[in-house]
Order: structure tokens, then C-alpha cells, then sequence
């Protein structure tokens, strides 16, 4: 993983400086709330319902152990013991005082971590798959992108009072794509072009919220060392022609839309034009330097599926249902990547206590090279798990709360935090999650229901991506009663779609019983390979309709 | 006279801005150097081209393109950030520097905040008039919060990572 150098470490702590220089002022009258805001914003910092929120990036996903010990310090010292992993490679405290964020920064500072653009209108922390650079399928390791984009996009003097906020994912897995590129302001997918030489294709216009976007691709295929400056053209245009007398209507997705993806796409090449060789243009030096940070961890060579595995495996049910559903196969043999879903039934989905903090970084020294990764589904990964140490790992994590086997599976749910904690959401979407996954208490049958997506969002920010949910659940308000809609078929797979409305909406105390009516039309009606989006794609929303509104 | 803030301090400001005539009214031109609504100094281009004491401003959604090959004749040119969150101007800055090669001075005006100059800097700017309500004797700090940047902008052509490939180099 990257590891900061001079430069990097200089800009970082002047930024620190420059928010405490702003905080001060906030605090003493001399900047105006709304002259605070974006600057607060663009430093993590929301004023929320019940209290400040801080956001802070987890760039490209990697944490490092000392960096976990870390977040449970602060989580400890400055909020109430517990931290919440985002949908979008974020991690957020949800009670800090405005006055101790300067130094929440600088105590993040001293670990390589920030929150710089994590909210406000400017480029947002890119992320991309949970699974680079250890799974088998994978282009290259997306990762050195990732982090060339980081540097490019960090305090960029020109981006940083966009239209609306901005959100790049990088992908790198013909076969698929877990950073859900499609919906993202722009997406880049790592390809190899017909002459074999290496680039990008590039998605713009993607996006949830208000009004959900698959993006098209404006350009087939960009040279990997072109990749800095088309991005600048990209957000050049977007700058200058991207409504602003229009919140809602402000995101580049209308602008794509509104000039047809074409015409843009034809604006951004004129732009490029004049700037394609400017000294933003990448080197290959620049891009080896930052290739070797993400070089493999010193692996043992192993053989797969070692004896003593199967014999655990035959022996402990629960082990191998672990295995089956929450254990991916890795480039190393001998190796697997183990993901730890953060689901378990009563504790809201992508919450760790400080605690739990410490006992992550443990186990990443323990088993997976002192580093984890955190996913947009909310859960995190240890990448580099020996298969032979894989049984000792599930029983020292199992007490600790993160052994639940049900990864990509009905209760494995994508949920905002709602409005239990957010000021924007119009209804609460933790206590959804908690009575569904307390309806499906039955493992075996989850397990035959294969694999399901269930996002919930408590409001159409969409921060829970209920429209890409195979089951989406959408918290809407009706004459100040909470009310959740439901939608059917979305994606965020290379098959990205979007969920389509099935009718009018539910009380909170209905919704267990109604996605059990919709399970019910799918396994009356799947044959035996199919998933419920296969399904639902081949017979259509109406059997659904039928029986939740029967 | 107001203050400007220009790289080497504080000074006073001999130059007005002159706001669009109303409809069917003359443009009527102050003492002293002015500036002038970029689509009324091209309209009188004959006028006034080439003289020292007249710039021009833009606003923040108008297009500097119309004026690339008249910038030699412009020794002053304002920007507006009507808001201080309309970032358009910063884009602006660089097309006029970087793609224009506008060579005098270019002025930020309107809602500019001290947050904001370092950006502004970096865009090109070299001459802020900062919102009259705000403490000009922390513009130099904020002009210059930072010693390192990573990525290319007018003020600095060679972004970081061609920087640290010439050191290793």
C-alpha cells in the first residue's frame, strides 16, 4: 500500500494547519456559516442531526493496522466508541466536537490518513475493487491509478468549487466489477485495447440519487498515460458548463444527458486537445514509482486446499458454511481472501465499536500481511489469508462478531445510516434492516436463496444505492409518517441497472412480511440455477406485483 | 481607494469597475484607469484597443475564447466570482494564462474570500480584490498555505510526480 513521503506528509500537515486556521475563525465570528461550509465539507466535517459527522477517505480501501489502532483511538477519545464504514470507501464518526476536528486531522495525520474531499463539491475519494491485486481475473492491479487520481485530484486549485459533488471508481475485472463503475460521475475500467496496449475505457454520467444514471461510455479506450489529463478535460468542461442555478439538476449526469453523451464527449476531446501533452501527462516513471507500493506481500509458496482444511471443513458445519459464502479464491495458491461481513443481526450494518477496531488490526497482523480492506457493500476484507490458518482465523474472529456467514446473501444488507443519525434522511433505515435480518433467521434457507443485493437508502440521496439493489428499499416521507418503497431489479454489476418502482409504498411494520412476498413469487418460480435477478429479469415485475399488493 | 492585494503587498486600487450600462444607456467611462464589461470593450474594440488605462472584466460564465486574440491589447482583466462557491473563474484563469497566454495582470473580484486566494493563485491570478468585509492582513498567509502541490497549474508547470522523477533521476 502506499506509504507517504516528504511531500506528502509536508502538504498534508500544512492542509491541517490551514483547517485549524479556518476552524478558528469559524469559531470566532470572522467566517460566516455559509463561508465555513464548504470548507468544513471539503475537510470531512457535516453538522448533522444529532451532531457533527466526520468522514474520513480510505483511499482505494487499504487500511493498515496501526491506521485501524488508530481510527479506535479517536473513535474513543473524541466520539462515542464507534465508527460506521460507508457504502463508498469511507469510514465515519458520528459525534466529534467541531472544536477537536483540527486536531482529529492531525491525529489522523500522523498515520497517513485524512479527510480531505470527502464530502463538498470537489473530487471525492476514488475507489475501486476490495479484491485488487489478489484475485485471479483481475487487468492489472488498479490500485497505482487510484492513488496517481488521489494526487492529482487532492486540493486541485481549479476543481474545488464544482457544480456539485464528484465521484471517480476504478475498475479492473472484465468478468466484474465490484466498485459499480457505472453509477459513478466517471468510471474507468482498466482494458487492453486490439494492438494489446493498455488503457482505459471511460464511463461519465453515472449516478443514484434524485435521478439515477447507468453512464455511457464516452471513450472506448485511453492511453494509460493519458489517463491525468483526459480526467482534467473531463472535469474542465464539467466545470464550466455544469448547471448552477440548480442543486438538483447540477451533477454531471444531467449536463451528459442534457447535451447528449456524444456532444460531450465530443467537448471533452476538444479540450483534451489542447492540453493531452501537458506536463499532467503521465510518465512511465510516475507510474512505476507508484506501482511499486503495490507490489505482492512476501508470500510463502503453498499448495491449495491444504488436508487440513477439508478435514475442518467435513467437521464444523458452520466453518464451511463460512467458507462457502464468505471465502474467495485468491492469485496465490494456498491463499484466500476472506471477507468479514459487518451484518450481523442487531448491530447496524457497517458499524464497529473501538474495540472491534483493535481486534481488525490484530488480525491483519495475525493473518493477512497488517493490512484490510473495507468494501462499498460495508463489510471489510483481510486479502492474504493462508488457507491452512483459515480455521484458526474464523475461531478467534467468531467471539468478536465477525464471522456471520451470509455474504452477498438477502441479509448482507447495504444500509445508510438514516434517520437515526442523518439530517437528510427522510425515514429510518437501520431498524428496516435489523426486522428483515431477524425475519430471515434461517441460514440454510437464506443460503438457498443464493445470492440477493438488499440496499436500503433512508432518503433518494441514495447513500444505501437502494436503486442498484437487486431489492432496493427506498425510506420515503408521507405527511411526516415514515413510509419505505420498494423497487425490483437493480444492478451494480457489469449488467448495471437500475431497480424498477413496484407500487405504492409500505409501513415500516409491513416490510418484513413484503420482502418475504417477494422472496415467496421467487422461489415458486426459479428454476435451479437462477438467481433472483435472473428471475425477476425473465419473468418480469408483475408476478410480484400480484402477490405483495394481493 | 479600495485595496488590491497583489504578490509583493497591499496597494491601492486606480482602477474602477465599470458595471454594464442599462439598456439604450451610454457606457459612460470614469476618471482614471478602467474596467470595462468584456462585451462592451469589444463592441467599441476601435475605441479602446491598446490603451493602457482600459481592461476589461469578465463574468463568470462568459467565455474567454471570444477573446483570444485581443488579450495583447488588454492590460488589466477581471474575473467575477459572483459567489465565492462558483468555481467557473478558476477555469477561466488557466484558459486565459495557459491556453491565451495572457501576460497582464488578472484579477479575481466580487465574492473573494481569503480561503479562496491560494486557489485563485494557482489558477493564474495574481491580483485579488478581496471582499472589503474581510481581514486583509491575513491575505499572505492564505496566498500561500502551501509549500508543495501535486498537480500542474499556472503557477507551477510541473506537477509532483515529474518533480520527484527529476530528483531520483
Amino acid at each position: 500500500m502506499y506509504v507517504y513521503d516528504e511531500y506528502d506528509r509536508q502538504i498534508l500537515n500544512e492542509r491541517v494547519a490551514q483547517f485549524r486556521h479556518q476552524t478558528d475563525r469559524a469559531l470566532a465570528g470572522e467566517l460566516a456559516e455559509d463561508e465555513f461550509l464548504p470548507l468544513r465539507l471539503q475537510n470531512g466535517l457535516y453538522v448533522q442531526r444529532l451532531a457533527p459527522m466526520l468522514r474520513i477517505a480510505i483511499p482505494y480501501g487499504m487500511l493498515r493496522a496501526n491506521q485501524l489502532r488508530r481510527l479506535a483511538r479517536i473513535s474513543r477519545d473524541y466520539d462515542k466508541g464507534y465508527a460506521h464504514f460507508t457504502t463508498r470507501q469511507n469510514v465515519q464518526f458520528n459525534w466529534p466536537a467541531v472544536a477537536d476536528v483540527p486536531d482529529i486531522l492531525a491525529e489522523l495525520a500522523e498515520v497517513e490518513m485524512h479527510a480531505n474531499q470527502t464530502s463538498g463539491n470537489c473530487i471525492r475519494n476514488t475507489t475501486t475493487d476490495q479484491f485488487a491485486g489478489v484475485q485471479t481475473e483481475e487487468l492489472t492491479d488498479p490500485r497505482p491509478y487510484c492513488e496517481l487520481i488521489r494526487q492529482w485530484s487532492t486540493y486541485h486549485p481549479e476543481f474545488a468549487f464544482l457544480p456539485r459533488k464528484f465521484k471517480i471508481a476504478v475498475n479492473a475485472s472484465e468478468g466484474t466489477d465490484r466498485a459499480a463503475v457505472q453509477v459513478h460521475d466517471i468510471g474507468l475500467e482498466l482494458v487492453n485495447n486490439e494492438a494489446g496496449e493498455f488503457g482505459f475505457r471511460v464511463y461519465v454520467g453515472g449516478g443514484l440519487g434524485r435521478t439515477p444514471v447507468v453512464g455511457p461510455v464516452i471513450r472506448e479506450f485511453l492511453p494509460e498515460l493519458d489517463l491525468l489529463t483526459y480526467l482534467e478535460a473531463i472535469l474542465r468542461v464539467y466545470n464550466r458548463y455544469g448547471r448552477r442555478d440548480n442543486k438538483f439538476k447540477a451533477r454531471i449526469k444531467i449536463l451528459v444527458k442534457a447535451m447528449t453523451p456524444d456532444v460531450f464527449a465530443e467537448k471533452v476531446e476538444a479540450e483534451w486537445a489542447h492540453i493531452k501533452d501537458s506536463p499532467t501527462r503521465l510518465t512511465r516513471e510516475a507510474v512505476d514509482n507508484v506501482k511499486r507500493f503495490f507490489t505482492e506481500p512476501d508470500y510463502q509458496s503453498l499448495d491449495d486446499n491444504p488436508d487440513g482444511l477439508q478435514t475442518q471443513r467435513a467437521e464444523s458445519k458452520a466453518f464451511d458454511s463460512w467458507v462457502k459464502r464468505n471465502v474467495s479464491k485468491h492469485k496465490k495458491p494456498g491463499y484466500c481472501i476472506a471477507t468479514l461481513t459487518l451484518k450481523k443481526t442487531g448491530v447496524p450494518p457497517g458499524d464497529v465499536s473501538d474495540r472491534q477496531l483493535e481486534q481488525l488490526a490484530d488480525l491483519t497482523e495475525q493473518y493477512s500481511f497488517g493490512e484490510l480492506r473495507v468494501t462499498h457493500q460495508q463489510n471489510v476484507v483481510l486479502a492474504d489469508v493462508r488457507q491452512d490458518q483459515l480455521f484458526e482465523l474464523w475461531q478467534t474472529m467468531r467471539p468478536m462478531g465477525f464471522a456471520t456467514a451470509n455474504l452477498g446473501t438477502l441479509t448482507d444488507i447495504i444500509c445508510c445510516p438514516g434517520g437515526d443519525y442523518c439530517a437528510l434522511a427522510n425515514a429510518k433505515s437501520i431498524p428496516v434492516a435489523e426486522a428483515i435480518q431477524t425475519r430471515f433467521d434461517d441460514m440454510d434457507y437464506v443460503y438457498d436463496l443464493g445470492d440477493i443485493d438488499l440496499n436500503i437508502s433512508g432518503c433518494m440521496n441514495a447513500c444505501g444505492h437502494h436503486h442498484v439493489g437487486n431489492i432496493g428499499v427506498l425510506g420515503v416521507d408521507k405527511k411526516g409518517q415514515e413510509f419505505y418503497q420498494i423497487s425490483l431489479g437493480g444492478s451494480s454489476q457489469r449488467d448495471a441497472s437500475l431497480g424498477k418502482i413496484l407500487g405504492p409504498s409500505f409501513a415500516r411494520e409491513d416490510m418484513p412480511q413484503v420482502i418475504e412476498k417477494i422472496i415467496d413469487v421467487f422461489v415458486d418460480n426459479r428454476t435451479e440455477e437462477e438467481t433472483f435477478l435472473d428471475t425477476y429479469r425473465r419473468i418480469g415485475i408483475d408476478p410480484f406485483k400480484e402477490r405483495v399488493y394481493a | 481607494m479600495p485595496d488590491l492585494i497583489r504578490h509583493d503587498g497591499v496597494h491601492d486600487d486606480e482602477w474602477t469597475l465599470v458595471s454594464a450600462p442599462e439598456e439604450g444607456q451610454e457606457l459612460a467611462l470614469p476618471e482614471g484607469p478602467a474596467l470595462l464589461p468584456a462585451t462592451v470593450w469589444k463592441e467599441n474594440r476601435d475605441r479602446y484597443a491598446g490603451r493602457n488605462d482600459i481592461g476589461i472584466w469578465f463574468d463568470s460564465h462568459e467565455e474567454p475564447e471570444a477573446f483570444a486574440d485581443v488579450l495583447d491589447d488588454l492590460p488589466v482583466i477581471a474575473v467575477n466570482f459572483p459567489k465565492f462557491t462558483d468555481g467557473r473563474g478558476y477555469s477561466i484563469g488557466r484558459l486565459l494564462r495557459e491556453r491565451y497566454g495572457y501576460k497582464g495582470e488578472l484579477r479575481a473580484v466580487g465574492d473573494v474570500l481569503l480561503d479562496q486566494l491560494f486557489y485563485m493563485k494557482r489558477c493564474g491570478f495574481d491580483a485579488y480584490a478581496l471582499r472589503p468585509d474581510k481581514d486583509i492582513s491575513q491575505a499572505e498567509h492564505c496566498l500561500n498555505f502551501f509549500s508543495n502541490t501535486y498537480q500542474a497549474a499556472v503557477d507551477d508547470k510541473e506537477p509532483l510526480f515529474r518533480r520527484r522523477a527529476a530528483e531520483t533521476s
